[in-house]
């Protein structure tokens, strides 16, 4: 029997249910493709050979996944609560029929449960489909091989998710029984009548509050953003900082909602013609109502639509500049390193005659290649090359390397490999050096001394002064990202041969396929291999002719296997969390309208146009939708200067793009919202239910 | 002069087979600057024939005219537009806006008509003061007890100058000492601001401050009684004797 009647309430109020339904189904299947797509992020990691992140990932996600679920199952709980109260009536009703507390929460229990499995299996389909052109979109995201990422249905995903969902709805179910079990039949009869209490904050106390948090902001902003002192200090000293900023703003914005919900009426008010025209002042007062009781819900929308704002924009930059950065950094495709020195005995060879020496030519592979050396004169120090501002720059930047040699390149060497990367030549008098530098903390710190002319000496002999006044543009070393420090270019005649300390061979090869490159791979690390073994047979083991060996294919990789890992888990959480601001907007919104049928019952007998009515839910909807995103975007501009403070790999120029990227998808799915509610709001007042 | 014209109008509810008829072929006219007060038991049809009058409900058959316009040909915004500025309505429960304040509830009726701004606030003021509600506008609906409510509806209904004031129960969930008040008010809108006043009641009391009483039952006009130059007293027990003739359980008011 009690069956029965929850089988027909659920079909009787689907309305009411299909705001629900379609939450759950979101919560769902958002859930399941986090966890599969993340999975699968995993395991294309395993293929770039990068093991040792993949523990720190499983981790990462499994955290992830439980705050994911943890936000979800707030809005489960914010979607069924206000479910409940649409029910009151129907509640009162079986009460006053004489039906115990106990046999309403086994019909709750009921309902919970069908809506609960229905959702389920619906997410869960709807989850499997959409992994799939999630697994498609991150793969056409990165320019790298993401052939690993293809359909799949997971298995352990699906339990996953089924498990913790069924958490969820069991706590939901927990609730609702509390709740009923609370309810007083006076309360329930009555809720439909009972007119809400509005009281008109103070404006002085409002406007004083509002230019309080405003200027608490305005500094947050500033420190995160302007002030590079920001940096200073111990990795303690900067997180607690960085928390103090993070709780400011929180309590900010909260107290920024708090007195315009305030203030708003109050300024609408004052301005009397537009105020009394039209149904504007129905518009503003049914706003208002509606602010003032969601203070703290809009506080938490503005800061997720925050983090969604930065973590897309982020994540869209992220992935940019990779792929930029892969084809600017990694002009060529093999860089062998080969140490020349043991301790401080010269061995002077070259890597190419070693190799010949064992038949091996690894020359053959290449269309074009270059050799070069690395000089290292011990006295020159990065200390060294600050001059008389050495004391005062290494107190400001206490965490850099002052002692580290800088290498030092011929610069005949350098044209010569400028030639092979298709870059400039660099030219200079013999009295003359050139800082090399694209790592822009580090140019900072550079620009500072070459701006005072601070000459060097190399080798103890020849003195030379800086040909430019900042840092040039270049680098030696293949890198996924601007990380050069700093290399010295210095005329060759100044060079000491006896202090070469590496030969660096780098080469393009002739292969100019995909595949050809993955075979030219193979064979050049072959034949290091057999390079490796005979010169460990032949030679004193004790010297050790240590070197590094990277190429294109491996550093293009290994970044796609970290940053597309991040760059995912940013646009996922981007995407979580702008749905469940949209949701939780929508839900508000629905659940005001139906409380607000007999005020558009009003206006409709005092003669008000249906056009200016629905005019009015437009406004009040567009603006409800529109506060909580405008402090959330303001937010995030400083956010995002904050982002490239600290990621050097965001450049400012890179992110119009990112932003655009950002801002259509913002507008796709949170506009999306809006209509959708906008919509289903007019369909509520308008009766057609 | 006249002002309202009602032609042989019908109202039928429900199919064929059941059919209910809540108004049966009535006539009548309203003279303007009258008061005029509709009785009738439950179900008697009464509300259905302010409805088809206010245009919120449609006649099944029949014509209603307000000055000489046969208002049951409007259709959509033409409607709207009638409504808005030809009458004014006054409801049992209120029908008041619980989020704004009882000036702002006023000054509705006029925004809505897209009255100049510059204007409401004196037209506020001016009502108010004929209501005697001048110091209850900066509150909300929460804040008034019933009758101060329903003069505050009696104020929007007024402000906008309507041909007609159509009242439904007004003193329906009034108090004694609230609906003598409102009915006061009622009687000054009439005889000194000259407007037409057309009011459904069941209530003799409420009937009684009427200048003129239409009875019905069953759907039909069963009769008819004016005040003429009689004193509200025998102008009650007058209706007292009809109502008993009615059938005697519309109301025992009093």
């Amino acid at each position: 029997m009690l069956f029965k009647l929850s089988l027909s309430n659920l079909r009787k109020s689907l309305k009411d249910y299909a705001i629900y339904f379609f939450t759950l189904i979101i919560g769902v299947s958002v859930f399941y493709v986090f966890n599969s797509v993340g999975a699968q992020a995993t395991f294309m990691a395993v293929l770039s050979s990068q093991a040792d992140i993949i523990v720190l990932l499983d981790e990462l996600i499994a955290g992830l996944s439980i705050f994911v679920a943890g936000v979800l199952g707030l809005l489960i709980a914010y979607a069924s609560r206000f479910l409940m109260k649409r029910r009151n009536k129907e509640f009162a009703l079986y009460m006053l029929l004489g039906m115990s507390k106990g046999k309403i929460s086994f019909i709750l229990l009921m309902e919970t449960l069908m809506i609960g499995a229905g959702s389920l299996v619906c997410g869960l389909l709807i989850g499997i489909g959409l992994s799939q052109f999630m697994s498609a979109l991150v793969a056409s995201l990165f320019e790298a091989d993401m052939s690993a990422l293809h359909f799949m249905v997971s298995g352990k995903s699906i339990a996953k998710t089924i498990l913790y969902f069924s958490v969820m709805y069991l706590v939901v179910m927990a609730f609702n029984t509390l709740n009923i079990n609370k309810l007083k039949l006076i309360d329930l009869i009555q809720s439909g009548h009972r007119s809400e209490k509005l009281r008109m904050k103070n404006p002085w106390v409002c406007s004083i509050i509002f230019i309080v948090s405003a200027a608490a902001l305005a500094v947050c902003y500033h420190k995160v953003a302007f002030d590079s002192t920001f940096f200073t200090g111990g990795a303690g000293v900067i997180e607690s900082r960085f928390l103090l900023v993070v709780a400011t703003g929180c309590v900010a914005t909260f107290l920024i909602f708090l007195s315009v919900s305030g203030l708003l009426l109050r300024v609408a008010m004052s301005i009397k013609s537009r105020y009394f025209r039209s149904l504007n002042s129905f518009t503003f007062r049914q706003l208002s109502s509606k602010v003032t009781t969601m203070v703290f819900s809009m506080t938490v929308i503005c800061l997720m639509l925050f983090v969604t704002i930065s973590a897309l924009a982020a994540s869209f930059s992220l992935r940019s500049s990779m792929n930029a950065n892969i084809v600017e950094l990694c002009p060529a495709d093999v860089e062998i390193c080969y140490n020349l020195r043991k301790g401080d005995e010269p061995m002077k060879s070259d890597l190419i005659e070693d190799m010949k020496k064992y038949g091996l030519n690894i020359t053959e592979n290449f269309s074009d290649y270059a050799s070069l050396h690395y000089y290292i004169d011990d006295a020159l120090t990065m200390r060294s090359t600050m001059g008389e501002f050495e004391e005062e720059l290494s107190q400001q930047f206490r965490f850099l390397m002052w002692d580290s040699r800088e290498p030092i390149v011929t610069l005949s060497d350098y044209n010569r490999l400028m030639d092979l990367y298709g870059r400039k030549h660099l030219e200079m008098n013999d009295d003359e050096y050139i800082m090399l530098c694209n790592f822009s903390n580090m140019k900072g710190v550079r620009d500072f001394a070459l701006k005072q002319g601070v000459n060097i000496t190399v080798f103890g002999k020849t003195t030379l002064k800086p040909k430019y006044d900042e840092c040039q543009d270049g680098f030696i070393e293949l890198s996924s990202q601007p990380l050069n420090s700093g290399i010295i270019v210095i005329p060759d005649n100044a060079a000491d041969p006896d202090r070469m300390e590496r030969n660096f061979v780098i080469g393009k090869y002739k292969a100019v396929t995909r595949d050809g490159k993955h075979e030219t791979d193979a064979k050049v690390k072959e034949q290091f291999d057999l390079f490796t073994k005979f010169q460990n047979e032949s030679m004193n083991p004790a010297i050790e002719r240590l070197y590094s060996y990277n190429t294109k294919t491996d550093i293009a990789d290994s970044t796609v296997g970290l940053t597309a890992i991040i760059t995912f888990l940013g646009l996922y959480i981007g995407m979580v969390f702008l749905i469940s601001c949209g949701a939780i907007l929508a839900l508000k919104e629905l659940s005001d309208s139906t409380d607000s049928i007999p005020r558009y019952e009003i206006l409709r007998k005092i003669g008000a146009e249906e056009k200016d009515i629905s005019r009015s839910l437009f406004a009040q909807t567009g603006i409800f939708f529109l506060l909580p995103l405008i402090l959330g975007a303001i937010h995030s501009v400083f956010g995002l200067k904050f982002a490239m403070n600290v990621f050097e790999v965001l450049g400012m120029d890179k992110l119009a793009g990112p932003i655009t990227a950002t801002a259509i998808i913002i507008v796709l799915v949170y506009g999306g919202y809006f209509l959708i509610t906008y919509f289903s709001d007019r369909a509520i007042i308008r009766g057609q239910r | 002069m006249e002002l309202l014209r009602i032609e042989n109008i019908e109202k039928y509810y429900g199919s064929k087979s059941s059919l209910t008829k809540a108004i049966d072929g009535i006539s009548l006219t309203v003279q303007e600057g009258e008061f005029v007060a509709i009785m009738g038991a439950s179900g008697s049809g009464k509300t259905t024939l302010l409805n088809c009058i206010s245009t919120i409900d449609r006649v099944t058959s029949g014509h209603i005219y307000l000055e000489g316009s046969d208002i049951t040909e409007l259709k959509g915004k033409a409607l709207n537009r009638f409504r808005r500025e030809k009458l004014g309505f006054i409801f049992q429960d209120f029908n008041l806006l619980d989020t704004m304040t009882a000036y702002e509830n006023i000054a509705l009726a006029l925004s809505i008509q897209k009255a100049p701004a510059s204007s409401i606030d004196s037209a506020v003021k001016t009502v108010a003061r004929q209501l005697d509600i001048e110091d209850i506008l900066k509150k909300y609906p929460y804040q008034m007890s019933g009758g101060q409510k329903q003069r505050v509806a009696s104020a929007r209904a007024i402000i906008t100058n309507p041909r007609l004031v159509l009242a439904d129960e007004p003193t329906g969930a009034l108090d004694s000492k609230s609906s003598k008040m409102l009915l006061e008010r009622f009687n000054y809108l009439n005889k000194d601001l000259k407007a037409t006043i057309m009011m459904v009641t069941h209530d003799s009391f409420t009937a009684s401050y009427a200048s003129r009483i239409l009875f019905i039952k069953d759907g039909k006009l069963f009769h008819e009684i004016s005040r003429g130059e009689a004193t509200r007293k025998q102008f009650f027990d007058k209706i007292i004797d009809v109502v008993t003739m009615l059938g005697g359980d519309v109301s025992d008011a009093l």
